[in-house]
């Protein structure tokens, strides 16, 4: 490992991420500017608010850099509000908000409830090994339908919570809450 | 695959991990559906639904209690970002019933008048996350012993004036400086002066920082405020009365949620501070009759 992994570093969590990239051998960058991109192998969106980033995407001129790294297969992991980012179709949200639309997904926001509702579970997730991931749901998202090219690794009753499509890869939990670092391992081992 | 998944709510990781995913951001006070959606359109990441912003307390007088659920519900409806409302300190049925109304956040404010002059909340009996005001580190911890699932730094509400914001920011963040020097006998000694648990205290020596985040509240009025606070070391703000005070309560709350974000690079500080109208008038401490601040045991 050791490549250059950036975290998009406008709102949200992205200490964490940092801080599992590091552990496991990575470079993190915070990425605020365009000029932050350009040093990066891949891409985290974590977690955080998807509409503040929206917003703050177009703001700090990151947003078509980071869809052109995206075009040309730059690796990129989202989280919860990162899975939305990616997504090509999003549900309950903003009519403003502007995703990437790589991710061949509808997603939904907040599917599973509001803060009362939002739980830790352990989850089985294809091609991880030593038992169930430690999962943190927060005001979570799944995913209501994955195209044909979208394999699903994670489900919760059904729905889809952890997918892959190519170098791409969301969560709609967030692995970096967890010491488990497994998931982040998996997004890296595709390297 | 199995059948239904089993699921814990409520747990200390579900509660801080909202105030995680906050950081960065802007929290803003807002008395109604309008202002929530100027609030969101703005790039709020969370609103804070309150019957009057501290502002209009402080010049009505009153006792101030948790708003009318219908403005609630009303703002909860009109945005899609998480939801806050405040409850009186040591009120747990006002708790309750912002619980059951689902709000994501219930924030025990000194900008209420207090209900009870000894005890906060139990937090830990709720499933709905609580955060709460400190003026220091003792207070803090108490909070967080408590069950507090995120810390702002109390400042003083309502005024438009960082002096106190600061005040506490440094006396916590310095106190956790001086913990973080400390070796393990004095760090007993650290508890006793703080009146707060040994463990946390412990905690804090290990991690060099609270283990709940640490936003900043009580008199941001311009985004260079909102710079000020975050370099100091608060993890996101709550903008009060600064927003919806000033004469252009939109381009206000937009360039402040662009400074939460760049703080660290003056320039788009400059550039997004420039022509925003008048920012809210504000008070000098002299004049200041009640310090909300001292409200909290």
């Amino acid at each position: 490992m050791g490549e250059k992994v950036g975290v998009l570093a406008l709102q949200g969590d992205v200490r964490e991420h940092a801080a599992a990239l590091a552990e496991l051998g990575a470079h993190p960058v915070e990425v605020r500017t365009p000029q932050d991109l350009s040093g990066v192998d891949a891409l985290i969106l974590p977690g955080g608010e998807s509409t503040t980033m929206s917003l703050l995407l177009g703001s700090s001129g990151l947003f078509d850099p980071i869809a052109a790294r995206l075009a040309e297969g730059m690796p990129a992991f989202g989280t919860c509000a990162g899975m939305i980012l990616l997504a090509t179709d999003v549900l309950d949200g903003r009519p403003d908000q502007r995703s990437f639309a790589v991710l061949d997904i509808a997603v939904r926001r907040n599917a599973f409830g509001r803060q009362v509702d939002s739980f830790e579970t352990g989850l089985d997730v294809a091609g991880v090994v030593g038992g169930p991931v430690d999962a943190v749901f927060i005001r979570a998202p799944f995913v209501e339908r994955a195209g044909d090219g979208v394999e699903v690794l994670a489900e919760v009753d059904g729905h889809p919570v952890l997918v892959r499509q190519g170098p791409l890869m969301a969560a709609a939990f967030h692995p970096e809450l967890s010491d488990d670092l497994r998931v982040h391992h998996l997004f890296l081992g595709g390297l | 695959m199995p059948g239904m998944t089993e699921r814990t709510t409520g747990t200390e990781r579900v509660k801080r991990g909202l105030a995680e995913m906050l950081r960065g951001g802007v929290i803003m006070d807002v008395v109604d559906a309008e202002q929530a959606k100027i609030a969101e359109d703005a790039g709020a990441v969370s609103v804070m639904a309150l019957e009057r912003v501290p502002a209009d307390i402080r010049r009505d007088g009153g006792v101030a209690r948790m708003s009318d659920p219908a403005l609630i519900e009303g703002i909860k409806a009109a945005v899609t970002i998480p939801v806050m409302a405040k409850a009186r300190i040591g009120h747990f049925a006002e708790a309750q019933v912002l619980e059951s109304l689902g709000v994501d956040y219930i924030d025990e404010s000194e900008v209420l008048t207090p209900a009870d002059e000894a005890h906060h909340i139990d937090k830990w009996a709720f499933t709905v996350p609580f955060v709460c005001g400190a003026t220091n580190l003792g207070e803090a911890l108490r909070r967080i012993s408590e069950g507090a699932a995120m810390i702002r730094s109390k400042g003083e509400a309502g005024t438009g004036n960082i002096v106190e914001a600061v005040r506490h920011l440094r006396s916590i963040l310095g106190d956790i400086k001086a913990i973080g020097q400390a070796d393990s006998a004095e760090l007993y000694g650290w508890a006793k002066r703080l009146q707060a648990p040994v463990g946390l205290v412990q905690e804090i020596a290990e991690a060099g920082r609270l283990p709940v985040p640490m936003f900043c509240a009580g008199g941001i009025a311009t985004p260079a405020d909102a710079s000020l606070v975050m370099q100091l070391g608060a993890e996101a703000v709550f903008v009060g009365s600064g927003i919806f005070k000033s004469s252009e309560p939109a381009k206000m709350a937009r360039a402040i949620v662009e400074a939460a974000t760049h703080y660290r690079d003056p320039a788009i500080v400059a550039k997004v501070s420039r022509g925003l109208g008048e920012a809210m008038r504000g008070l000098e401490m002299a004049a200041v009759e009640t310090k909300l601040a001292e409200r909290g045991w």
